[in-house]
């Protein structure tokens, strides 16, 4: 049913017939094609498709579209002329960082706006609380509130764009925030064709079942707007995937039994009103539940059933790292300690699901998608389609947050497999319960340990043993189950050391990769320990760290001696005066209250960027074009993280010009060598590494064709390179000279592959090239009878090597520790409940408290300009930070994250009742 | 399959088949249809006339169904009303406040539901209206278990109703949750005190929600508290006795046995706010 709906739209009429039903943000999106409103969960839950009707905020996607009849509505496009301060705004998020994906950007921005109309001059709580329904998953919102603060009193950052040889260490504005803060950048979601069919998937309703395709012909003869059904028997090449591909095992449709829920059987094709209109309970499959294994003890017991027949005993994989004689030591230490932790699933719960769409081109297959792996995605979608590698085309649309569950694959194979079997192009955007229920979660991990320490105060000796959920497919699990026992020892010295893991195979959605890989559950346990063990041998807990912090000259469990660039020390010292401070702070506090109890604690962390001891080479491009621009092919994907920027940073001071002169040709298998994955903490040390030789080999090129030393100094004007040595300059037009094939008049293509070494039996080795260090100190509030905590503030302290860009590395640093809060305190997903963002909860605007960034510098000799990668780095001491201090304020040690109030309480009942 | 009707009774009139859902913010009935169409016919009655705004007569207090939560906070009330303002601004969002109203609020009839214990607090009543006539029933009654009211198919929750409040009357709202926004109560409490001339509490009225599949006044409490004096907190006399009536559940946000403890902190909260005495550090 249609009706004629007309209303304002930034200050034009628009009028469509349409459902009066129809979500306002569906019509703005898909009939009227103003994309710049997100839709992030359908239920109102994250604020990303905030407008303005007639003045005051709304979620359009809860608004029925005849409701805005009449109406003047304002989105994020029509911000700068009708509202007061929007332009301020999107000036003002622009300097400070305030968008990092970008996603939530319109929505804020619009909060925003509405705020300052009201309220010229907000306090810092106002501002959180209008702000408080749009939620972020990048920034920790503390760029944001500085960002409306900076545009109500008018005190803007101007931006200066920095000279030749001064790009690196500039704390510049992102270099591709323009479209972040105008609504006009393109998500997954945003540039489907009109004449686009669309996918739903029809998805197992039980953790495990047996199913029963029915009549598909009967089903299309009653829906006759459905084009297509896809089973497994459309794949046209393999119908398996995987992350790694020696591990691959999932079908892109399960055939016969599913081993999740939320596992896909089938897909319907066809327009997207018919697609969306469809009631997917009327799909002809029959499902029979059948017991399945969610608990990875159950997964062990002798009669549990297999999952997969290639894996014996439901353990995809087993890691192992031993050095010294850990069990001897642990029997004749002085002090020892042991603890079991637990955490749970974690969702990544960026604010734009899963989306993209592809198209064929002859024998070619374009996908549009937002991922974080393009050349992972071309190679296992062409598999599942029968195809060589070059045949498809990845072209990364922009990534609304990624955080480690977009290296895998989603969409890609269903729109490839429907594209390519109509002819058509095909989209497919996952629903938010679709996204949480189907796509890869952090690994729940049960841990044991053990450790060991001298009266003296020196660690001698830890055991540990980690359990993880690695959910019915390998996914990252391999990855996981590797890196876990390399860093469960955290930063410190400890010569007798064995770590062994575990990922189990259960009826779960699959682990996979999450922002530090399996290191953020095993400091849950490590760091605490270290607590527990200061405690008991009477030592300061920060004293004992920086007594055993790992330095340039000392082995890791694994035996690799840095030589330089190891900068937990420093990292940890400089957190002591916020220590000494807080401490007393808590402590004078507490004198005065019973009921609130305020603790600090403390908390370490190392983290090995790249991969595991597996080459992960990236490759840079980088051309001089006749017109005298530069042109960067800069194929690590930018999921907000701020590589487009770094990247180029790096190369601008590398090739020696001024950074402005870079045009950026960004990830696309087609155009860009090969730069991995945006994940690992890579793409600064590896991406940056080649970048930095692509630049410095330019540079050598440019000086060639002038015929120059190489102390020659190098400019580009009005089309010519001009070479300058002390007695002579030459200019070169450009414009007159041959071009290679890639257009241009010189070009640099350099690679750059870490140098690890494999690890042996025992685990020993070299796994990584660079670690990245840090520090955080958190001080917590608890309230002992309700067992609610309150995080007052987190300082953190992080090594970097060097600071290519300390605005970006800050953002980072910020939703790193927002994140951590969320594992500490909220956040956990139990398959089958709460597939939505009320009932999985990650932090509000409101639960991220003022956060300190100290950044060290301890430069590594293998990074470009000596930088280290830092994505991951920045969540992982967090929670232990946070659950350190809950000790340190309320004397109860939480041993099962999140640390609910429910938790926390009950473990201040079991001190109460001894 | 969707009307908009402008008057009361065209509305009535479109809700009379009683296959009906009426619709005002959409904030439940959306979220509810996450990747499913909207099947039932749909009566969109915010667009109707005189449903929206508070009104008083001198004898009661009217709040139109269609009020919205940030209308209930922009509103010139008595401090009474203070607890469902406070209520009011704990409802989702900014973005939710805007549209979502009262009646929906009712009708969804969540336990975990903000607008509920401070209206039971305020003894609201409930104006129900159907072609067959008008009904005003009290809001004790009109919520009958999880989910469930005894609003006819026909009906439309048109407005609640609050007698006037005594200039004395001070009343409260404490919202317990995982986080500091956007979220659904693990329990709240609220609380309505008057005191005599003599500065002791002479009436009180405690609601809790999220503690049972309806929210609940505590009856046994609100005697209790009678007769306390102005310097005595009234948290000291909250004990677990006033909360075995209680039937929390387990689930996502906290276990059952948390909910009952926490319970005694809550209403104690509630009760201090309303009392204006500190809360205790």
């Amino acid at each position: 049913m249609a009706d004629t709906i007309s209303f304002t739209l930034n200050g034009s009429r628009v009028a469509c017939a349409i459902s009066p039903m129809a979500r306002l943000s569906d019509v703005l999106r898909h009939e009227i094609g103003a994309t710049g409103t997100k839709s992030g969960c359908d239920a109102g839950d994250c604020g990303a498709c905030s407008v303005l009707i007639d003045g005051d905020i709304a979620c359009a996607c809860l608004v029925p579209v005849a409701q805005a009849e009449g109406t003047h509505v304002v989105t994020i496009e029509g911000l700068p002329r009708h509202s007061k301060m929007g332009e301020r705004l999107q000036r003002a998020f622009l300097a400070r960082g305030a968008a990092q994906c970008g996603i939530c950007t319109p929505g804020m921005l619009v909060a925003a706006a509405a705020l300052l109309e009201r309220e010229p001059a907000p306090t810092r709580d106002m501002i959180a609380d209008a702000l408080g329904g749009v939620l972020c998953r990048c920034t920790g919102y503390t760029r944001i509130i500085a960002a409306v603060a900076d545009a109500a009193s008018g005190n803007i950052a101007e931006l200066i764009a920095p000279g030749a040889g001064s790009a690196v260490g500039a704390a510049i504005p992102r270099l591709d925030g323009q479209p972040k803060i105008d609504g006009t950048e393109a998500f997954g979601a945003d540039a489907i064709p009109k004449d686009a069919l669309w996918l739903r998937a029809i998805r197992s309703p039980f953790h495990r079942a047996g199913f029963v395709l029915g009549d598909g012909t009967a089903f299309l003869a009653s829906n006759p707007q459905i084009v297509r059904i896809l089973t497994a028997a459309d794949i046209p090449g393999r119908n398996l995937f995987g992350a790694i591909p020696a591990f691959a095992d999932q079908p892109v449709f399960a055939i016969g039994e599913t081993r999740f829920r939320g596992e896909a059987v089938a897909a319907v094709v066809g327009p997207r009103a018919a697609i969306e209109a469809l009631d997917l309970s009327s799909f002809p499959v029959t499902w029979q539940e059948l017991p399945a294994i969610l608990l990875p003890q159950q997964a062990l017991a002798a009669d549990a059933h297999q999952l997969h027949a290639n894996r014996p005993g439901n353990i995809l994989v087993k890691g192992r790292v031993a050095r010294g004689d850990a069990e001897a030591a642990l029997a004749s230490a002085a002090v020892t300690v042991e603890g079991h932790f637990e955490t749970g699933f974690v969702e990544h719960a960026y604010i734009e699901p899963e989306a993209g769409w592809a198209r064929r081109v002859g024998g070619r297959i374009e996908i549009t998608v937002s991922t974080q792996s393009p050349y992972l995605d071309r190679d296992d979608t062409a598999a599942i389609l029968g195809l060589a590698p070059e045949a498809v085309r990845i072209i990364p649309s922009a990534c609304g947050g990624g955080f480690g569950s977009k290296l895998d694959l989603s969409v890609q194979p269903f729109v490839a497999v429907a594209a390519w079997v109509t002819g058509r192009p095909c989209a497919m955007v996952y629903s938010r319960p679709e996204s949480i229920q189907s796509t890869t979660k952090r690994h729940p991990a049960s841990m044991r340990s053990r450790m060991a320490a001298t009266r003296d105060g020196d660690l001698i000796a830890m055991d540990f043993e980690g359990d993880f959920n690695t959910g019915a497919y390998s996914s990252w699990g391999p990855t996981v189950a590797n890196r876990v026992p390399v860093h469960a020892s955290g930063p410190y010295v400890v010569p007798h050391y064995r770590a062994q893991s575990r990922a189990i195979l259960t009826n779960c959605v699959p682990a996979g990769a999450f922002r530090g890989f399996g290191v953020p559950q095993t400091v849950i346990a490590q760091e605490q320990m270290l607590d527990m063990l200061a405690e008991k041998i009477g030592f300061d807990a920060l004293e004992f760290r920086i007594r055993n912090a790992l330095t340039d000259g000392t082995p890791t469990v694994t035996g690799q001696v840095m030589g330089d660039g190891v900068g937990i020390r420093e990292c940890l010292v400089a957190l002591r005066f916020d220590w000494l401070r807080a401490r007393k702070d808590a402590r004078n506090f507490n004198l005065a209250n019973r009921r609130l109890r305020r603790g600090v604690g403390v908390a370490g962390m190392f983290y090995g960027c790249g991969n595991t001891s597996l080459p992960n080479p990236s490759t840079i491009r980088f051309g001089l074009k006749p017109d005298g621009r530069l042109s960067l092919h800069q194929g690590a994907v930018d999921i907000g993280q701020g590589s487009n920027t770094v990247i180029a940073q790096i190369a601008a001071d590398a090739v020696g010009l001024p950074l402005a002169l870079i045009d950026l040709v960004s990830a696309d298998t087609d155009l860009t060598p090969d730069c991995g994955k945006s994940s690992a903490s890579r793409q600064t040390f590896v991406t940056g590494k080649a970048a930095e030789r692509a630049g410095l080999a330019l540079r050598h090129a440019m000086l060639r064709l002038a015929n120059a030393g190489p102390d020659a100094a190098i400019e580009i004007a009005h089309g010519k390179l001009l070479v300058q040595e002390p007695a002579t300059i030459r200019a070169v037009q450009l414009d007159r000279q041959p071009l290679d094939r890639h257009g241009y008049v010189l070009c640099a293509e350099e690679s750059f592959d870490p140098p690890t070494s494999p690890l042996d039996a025992n685990g020993q080795g070299s796994p990584y090239a660079v670690y990245g260090f840090g520090a955080h100190l958190a001080e917590v509030e608890v309230d002992m009878t309700l067992g609610t905590v309150k995080v007052l503030q987190i300082v953190a302290a992080h090594d970097v090597g060097r600071a290519i860009n300390p605005n970006l590395i800050e953002g980072q640093i910020e939703g790193g520790v927002a994140q951590g809060i969320g594992m500490a305190l909220m956040e956990e997903f139990t398959p089958g409940r709460g597939e939505n963002l009320h009932d999985y909860l990650i932090p509000t605007i409101g639960d991220v408290p003022p956060i300190r960034s100290i950044l060290v510098e301890r430069p590594s000799s293998v990074g470009p300009f000596g930088a280290k990668g830092v994505g991951e780095q920045v969540l992982i001491p967090t929670a232990p930070a946070i659950l350190n201090a809950i000790y340190n304020a309320s004397g109860a040690r939480i041993t099962r994250t999140p640390a609910t109030p429910d938790r926390v309480r009950a473990a201040i009942r079991a001190l109460e009742s001894l | 399959m969707y009307a908009r009707p402008r008057s009361i009774e065209e509305a009535l009139d479109a809700l009379s088949g009683g296959d009906a859902l009426a619709l005002s913010g959409g904030t439940d009935i959306f979220p509810a249809h996450v990747g499913r169409t909207i099947t039932r016919r749909i009566v969109d009655v915010s667009a109707v006339q005189g449903l929206r705004g508070i009104a008083f007569d001198g004898a009661v207090y009217r709040i139109g169904g269609s009020t919205t939560w940030s209308d209930i906070q922009a509103a010139h009330l008595p401090l009474a009303f203070d607890g469902l303002k406070s209520a009011a601004r704990e409802v989702g969002s900014v973005q939710i406040q805007n549209r979502g109203t009262i009646a929906g609020n009712l009708c969804n009839a969540s336990p975990a539901a903000d607008g509920i214990p401070p209206l039971l607090t305020l003894d609201a009543g409930v104006e129900l209206r159907s072609v067959r006539g008008s009904r005003v029933i009290p809001l004790s009654t009109f919520v009958t278990g999880y989910r469930k009211t005894a609003l006819a198919a026909d009906e439309i929750l048109t407005a609640v109703i609050v007698k006037a409040q005594p200039s004395h009357a001070r009343s409260s709202f404490v919202k317990l949750g995982a986080r500091r926004y956007l979220v659904i109560s693990i329990l709240m409490a609220a609380a309505r005190i008057e005191r005599d001339h003599h500065g002791r509490i002479s009436h009180a009225a405690i609601a809790i929600g999220a503690a049972s599949p309806v929210a609940q006044r505590m009856s046994l409490l609100e005697c209790d508290l009678i007769g306390l004096d102005q310097g005595v907190a009234p948290s000291s006399l909250v004990a677990s006795r006033h909360v075995e009536a209680l039937t929390p559940i387990d689930d996502v946000r906290a276990t059952a046995a948390y909910r009952l403890e926490a319970a005694i902190t809550i209403v104690g909260a509630a009760l201090d706010l309303a009392a204006g005495v500190p809360v205790r550090g």
